[in-house]
């Protein structure tokens, strides 16, 4: 039987069919759901790590052992988990080990655009590409045999489109897989120079063998159609033309990105007068056709930046336009918001108001440097708020650090914003740090976290005391706010900033969209008092309008957390 | 049969997944290739959101491009505006007349156009707009405007209404069946025989 799936919940599906009984991830948009979708097996024992580096060395501890082994991540995940990523390659798998990496061309949820194959190819591993559900259910599969075969870790490279799009999948059985047998071997597995140096010679020979495998192999496929120009291709890029050329081009697709064959190029181009290369982002198919002396023509006509589509491919290859009517007006942007009742609000509202230099962070808060708020200066990668606040004030002295402060979420906190907290304690500058708490880790969809007191499959778990853990590594002030009472949160945060040490402020309410939260109901305007004055469209509230010079509540998304009541000075708003 | 594009824009928060998924589902039963496209994270915080919904015989990209949309079902009025380049000369537009201001009208920096759906139907293009939030209030939660919605594309569409049926029963949480159920209804009875 078919079912629609995303290609995430496909990629968990062949998790399930191959065997894999150990995942641990971190979420990121668009990797979440492979791991989502994974925990509800129950064959399966799936985890959040703290960070990506823990998954993936969690995974290769399993994979040592013996399991079929996964973890997933966001492109700039692969980041974080690049040190054992790199060293992985050297030792080796036991168990099968399989690792998605999901990247955002066009960045819809990112920070940057960076391209995962330059990981592949640095690290020496393996990296598959598969274009559809259908492709990330059986390359997962296939992953792990490989994996076992070549005696390496195996990279799935995603992009959003093939991750968050649904077409039909045809399921199969689970076939099941014993735990190979773990065997001491010292010489494989601890990487100290005297043995890495031998692994290194392996690692070149493996590569040969997989770039012999890539010349003829289930993975890389023509698509021969009689047709006079070339195309070489691979994931989104191939559905994109074939959508747009149909049978008019020959094209070679390649499921398997590093290594790329040289022979099998060779032989597909030297058929055609133009041959071109359709990839996303980076040259890397490009490159290497270049280096193995085959002419392609690719970034010169599709550039470096954002995605492809199906519109794109016909433009530049047969110079076909879209014909479409357009609205005759400007249409004003819409842009991400935070929520209505959102506790990052009043937060951001203070440090506005106070004429903060915020150091922010990545997840739903980095909203806050959006109209009307801005309240944000800087954001780089998850933790960097902290670290990057401290060598802030460590340039500029005493002066700001009494106008400046870091933002950082709970999760992210917990990802790789403690370590930074640690030097701000031990370097010692008088830091004022915000800890946003929500309960959750909100942006990639609420996912339980070392401090919300659930795992994964939503049981009970170990809950990290924030106040204790700042505590223990050596911050003496540390203080809890609720953000809905804007007064005290901003009394607070003037204090922390005055005092001669570093501190900790934590900003404390759970997320307005959580299931378990309730709600007030909607709040009112009385009209008679209300001037239209705007002084409540301040605080960013999607639920707040002026329509005929008088404010108005949306009740379908008012959640009557009240922060506009604080605003109105006229007593207009009220329950 | 040659593929068909439809697209389903709204704002972050009203829904559009769950419509997403109920069409996939019905076109899937009706033995077509489908593709549904969606994006999560960052655009779902009361940002402008797309979905793409893709049948025939066989598809291939999962995105609709501009020019290609057979139909656009929007939420709300201005994103039906945002996305009429997308639609296909000759295509249709089904949507809500509901009104959400976007921040920068919020705060002033941009004004909400006037007449939106009266200016799209000047150019030709045929436009069905349906109160879907009052219907949604009326089966007992705003929040069903997405199933409202469906409910409309069901008489405009000739896909067997039992199929609609089960992907309702498919895609919704048992405690919220009946109410769909009545918002499905009310949808297809906005809709002029």
């Amino acid at each position: 039987m078919k079912e629609l799936m995303l290609g995430n919940k496909a990629f968990a599906r062949g998790l399930y069919e191959a065997g894999c009984t150990i995942v641990s991830s971190y979420p990121g948009t668009p990797s979440t759901e492979v791991t989502e979708e994974a925990a509800k097996y129950d064959e399966i024992y799936a985890e959040w790590a703290p960070n990506e580096k823990v998954a993936m060395e969690v995974a290769l501890g399993a994979s040592i052992a013996g399991a079929r082994s996964f973890c997933g991540m966001k492109h700039v995940g692969l980041n974080v988990a690049a040190d054992p990523l790199y060293t992985a390659s050297y030792t080796g798998v036991n168990g099968g080990m399989v690792i998605a990496v999901a990247d955002d061309p066009g960045m819809h949820s990112s920070q940057n655009e960076q391209d995962s194959r330059h990981h592949a190819i640095a690290s020496k591993i393996l990296m598959l590409e598969p274009s559809d559900s259908t492709e990330c259910k059986e390359f997962t599969k296939s992953a792990f045999e490989l994996s076992e075969r070549f005696d390496t870790p195996v990279i799935i490279r995603l992009s959003t489109r093939v991750a968050h799009s649904q077409s039909a999948v045809e399921l199969c059985e689970r076939k099941a897989k014993d735990l190979k047998p773990y065997e001491k071997n010292p010489a494989k597995y601890v990487m100290m120079p005297g043995n890495a140096i031998r692994r290194h010679p392996v690692i070149e020979q493996r590569m040969k063998e997989i770039a012999e495998y890539s010349e003829n192999c289930p993975f890389n496929t023509v698509d021969d159609n009689g047709a006079k120009i070339g195309v070489i291709t691979s994931g989104i890029c191939y559905e994109y033309t074939k959508e747009a050329m149909g049978n008019s081009v020959n094209i070679l697709k390649l499921g398997i990105v590093n290594p790329m064959p040289t022979e099998l190029i060779k032989s597909f181009a030297e058929k055609y007068d133009k041959v071109y290369v359709i990839e996303e982002l980076d040259d890397v198919i490009e490159t290497h056709c270049k280096k193995i002396g085959v002419d392609v023509i690719g970034k010169e006509l599709f550039g470096w930046c954002g995605e492809i589509s199906q519109n794109m491919v016909a433009e530049k290859l047969l110079s076909v336009m879209p014909q479409f009517d357009t609205f005759d007006e400007t249409v004003p942007v819409r842009p991400p918001v935070m929520c209505a009742g959102c506790p990052h609000r009043g937060l951001f509202y203070c440090l506005k108001k106070l004429g903060l230099t915020v150091s922010g962070d990545i997840g739903c808060y980095t909203l806050g440097a959006t109209a009307p708020l801005q309240a944000m200066d800087s954001t780089i990668c998850m933790g960097a708020s902290v670290s990057a606040l401290h060598g802030f004030n460590k340039a500029l002295g005493e002066k700001a650090e009494k106008k400046s402060v870091a933002v950082i979420g709970d999760s992210t906190f917990m990802h790789s914003g403690m370590t930074g907290l640690v030097n701000i304690a031990y370097n010692s500058t008088n830091s004022t740090v915000i800890i946003l708490d929500n309960s959750i880790t909100g942006m990639t969809g609420h996912q339980q976290n070392p401090t919300t007191g659930k795992n994964l499959k939503g049981d009970p778990a170990y809950a990290v005391d924030l106040e204790a853990l700042c505590h223990a590594v050596g911050i003496q002030s540390v203080r809890v706010v609720d953000p809905y009472h804007m007064a005290e949160t901003e009394r607070v945060i003037k204090e922390e900033l005055e005092k001669k040490e570093p501190s900790v402020v934590i900003s404390r309410r759970p997320c307005a969209l959580l299931k378990y939260v309730k709600h007030n109901p909607p709040l009112k305007v009385d009209e008679s008092k209300c001037v239209g004055c705007k002084q409540c469209l301040k605080i960013g509230c999607p639920a707040l309008s002026i329509h005929n010079g008088k404010c108005v509540i949306d009740h379908t998304q008012c959640v009557g957390c009240g922060i506009c009541k604080e605003m109105c000075k006229l007593g207009a708003i009220s329950e | 049969m040659e593929t068909k594009s439809i697209m389903i824009v709204g704002v972050g928060g009203q829904g559009t997944l769950l419509a997403s998924r109920l069409l996939g589902s019905v076109l899937l039963s009706q033995g077509f290739d489908v593709k549904v496209s969606e994006v999560h994270g960052m655009s779902q915080r009361g940002g402008s959101v797309v979905t793409y919904v893709k049948y025939g015989d066989k598809v291939y990209s999962p995105i609709v491009d501009k020019g290609e949309a057979d139909v656009i079902i929007s939420f709300e009025r201005l994103e039906a505006a945002r996305y009429l380049p997308y639609l296909k000369k000759g295509g249709k537009i089904i949507t809500s007349t509901q009104k959400i201001d976007p921040m920068p009208v919020i705060t002033g920096a941009a004004s909400y156009p006037e007449d939106i759906l009266k200016k799209i139907e000047d150019k030709g293009v045929s436009v069905t707009a349906v109160d879907a939030l009052e219907l949604a209030e009326q089966a007992g939660t705003s929040k069903a405007s997405n199933v409202v919605l469906m409910g409309v594309v069901s008489k405009l569409t000739d896909f067997d209404i039992d199929a609609w049926h089960k992907a309702i029963v498919e895609c919704v949480p048992p405690k919220f069946l009946e109410l769909n159920k009545k918002a499905f209804e009310l949808g297809r009875q906005a809709v002029k025989d």
